[in-house]
């Protein structure tokens, strides 16, 4: 079984469904990733895992608990945190509250201290500015306050939703590499990504979805020499 | 009780706000000995304006969400008092129309405040009015009157009870700015998807911020209605009480807890001086001073504070990098 298991997930916003049977696994200590084009449904998956939107259909399950019918504040609770495109930082707090709010849920805000320091030791850039208010920063400073205040939660798992988009390539590979970073420290990642190449060159078990519906599945390194991908993503 | 050490005790800052809120509320409570008769009860109404504002900035300053229901919580509070102060003392009255006003908004809030936008403007504006008419309604209808006398207190004897509202709310206020629950407010302002995202109950945060909003505003409405003698709906639920603690907010400034707090005193002065002096131009300058404020200094008095403070520093600094914003 494997940690995290969407399966048969449908989604819609009123009329127009936005996901098809949707089924995907996220074993324990992989990297896992979901391709899609804009409009594809990724941010509508990784929205009803996160408890934002509820299925109509389908169930999702955590270490065999069902979590789709949990507010985001359990799910978070759960060891799950999401890292929403584009980072969404608050922009008028400084890096250190930024943080904290990382460790909201109650049962995280008794231990924020602590999750504080140890996110300093991670990226100590953080800690020399902590009174730096978050929106004084770069864009890829603040890609990494948005890691730092997801990993704040301790979680299992993360969900990154478009890492790297906004991103000069220098700085989207140094985020990819504190990705793998992470995952070395035993979390278990589940990547959102447009950015095709560098993805499945981490990733151990890639999901492409187009319109909705999961249309290709694999591993990492074996869609990189998928005819279909490398037509329609990668342009070769 | 580790959130008391930190919002009061945590830093030297916070110890010297400490100090001076309570230099502040003592200076204020003496006050009434070296006054005359007519001052307490310009103080009160002055406390009650600040209230208003303050406890406006609580919900609406923080998320930004536009309440306009402030007239509607406190003309509650006048009307409980006129129902109930001939038998009950005020300052149960008070605790009662507090009450009162938590539920009313509670209600509002859990209807209104799921939804996004101006919709909970345009309730909360619609509330005040549905109020309004409707205590009409029921008056005329059943009472055959329009409006009720109110038990008159002393002067000083409301000017207390404001002061105690205000004390309790200027505490609350400090311990909410620092509080897991102010900082989720905070969030729900600056981006509401990010709150959500983090673990923050959104629509549960805002609907107890409205109601907590909302409590004072009932309070100072009974005291002040002792002072009126008289209340009926139109005079209870005065719209322009709605706007006012909205502009006293903005005039202030609402970075801070002082700007709705200065915003209120300087609002209250001006007005009671225009009305005493320029009876009919009264609304005219004062239309006229809000156009000026909003146009140049659209952060309000603290704003202002806030940029002359960075002048200051950057010319310490000796570099001078055109205008600060």
């Amino acid at each position: 079984m494997a940690m995290l298991e969407v399966r048969n997930v449908n989604v819609s916003y009123g009329n127009v469904q936005a996901l098809w049977d949707v089924s995907l696994d996220i074993e324990e200590g992989k990297i896992i990733a979901l391709l899609g084009a804009n409009g594809a449904g990724k941010s509508t998956l990784l929205n009803t895992m996160t408890g934002m939107l509820k299925p109509q259909v389908g169930t999702i399950t955590f270490k065999g608990e069902r979590i789709d019918n949990l507010p985001s504040d359990k799910i978070i609770e759960k060891g799950i945190a999401y890292l929403p495109e584009g980072g969404r930082l608050f922009p008028d707090m400084t890096i250190k509250e930024n943080l904290e709010l990382g460790a909201y849920p109650s049962k995280l805000w008794k231990t924020r201290k602590p999750d504080l320091e140890r996110i300093y030791k991670m990226f100590p850039i953080l800690g020399e500015r902590k009174n730096q208010l978050s929106r004084t920063m770069s864009g890829g400073e603040r890609q990494m306050l948005a890691m730092g205040r997801a990993m704040m939660s301790n979680p299992k798992m993360c969900f990154f939703d478009e890492l790297s988009y906004g991103l000069s390539p220098v700085m989207a590979q140094e985020v990819f590499k504190i990705v793998k970073h992470l995952h070395a420290e035993g979390i278990t990642v589940f990547l959102v990504e447009q950015n095709v190449h560098q993805t499945l060159e981490i990733s151990d078990y890639a999901y492409v979805i187009e319109n909705g519906r999961i249309v290709k599945e694999g591993e990492g390194h074996s869609l990189l020499d998928d005819d279909y991908i490398k037509q329609a993503y990668l342009g070769i | 009780m580790e959130l008391i050490k930190t919002a009061f005790f945590g830093s030297t800052k916070s110890k010297v706000q400490l100090i001076g809120v309570i230099a502040a509320l003592v200076i204020l409570f003496l006050s009434p000995q070296f006054l005359n008769t007519y001052m307490p009860n310009f103080l009160a109404k002055l406390i009650a304006y600040v209230v208003l504002s303050l406890s406006w900035t609580i919900f609406s300053g923080k998320t930004g969400y536009i309440s306009l229901a402030s007239a509607a919580f406190y003309g509650l509070g006048m009307y409980i008092e006129a129902l109930f102060g001939m038998n009950i003392p005020l300052p149960v009255v008070m605790v009662f129309a507090a009450a009162v006003a938590f539920a009313v908004a509670f209600g509002v809030g859990v209807v209104t405040l799921r939804l996004r936008g101006v919709y909970f403007t345009i309730f909360t504006f619609g509330l005040a009015l549905f109020l309004q008419k409707s205590i009409l309604w029921i008056e005329v209808k059943f009472f055959h009157t329009k409006g009720r006398m109110v038990l008159a207190y002393s002067n000083e004897a409301v000017f207390y009870c404001v002061l105690v509202v205000f004390a309790i709310l200027i505490f609350v206020v400090i311990l909410m700015n620092k509080s897991r629950f102010g900082l989720a407010l905070d969030c729900i302002g600056q981006n509401e998807d990010s709150a959500q995202h983090i673990g923050v109950n959104t629509t549960m945060t805002k609907v107890l911020a409205f109601a907590i909003s909302a409590a004072p505003a009932g309070a100072v409405g009974a005291a002040i209605g002792t002072s009126i003698g008289y209340v009926d709906p139109d005079i209870a639920f005065n719209m322009l009480l709605s706007f006012l603690p909205v502009l006293m907010a903005i005039f202030g400034g609402m970075r801070s807890m002082y700007g709705p707090i200065v915003g209120a005193v300087i609002f209250f002065v001006l007005q009671d001086y225009l009305m005493r002096e320029y009876a009919n131009l009264y609304m005219i300058i004062f239309g006229a001073v809000m156009v000026v404020v909003i146009l140049f200094m659209p952060k309000g008095i603290f704003g202002l504070v806030d940029k002359a403070i960075a002048k200051r520093q950057r010319n310490f600094d000796g570099e001078v990098i055109g205008d600060v914003k």
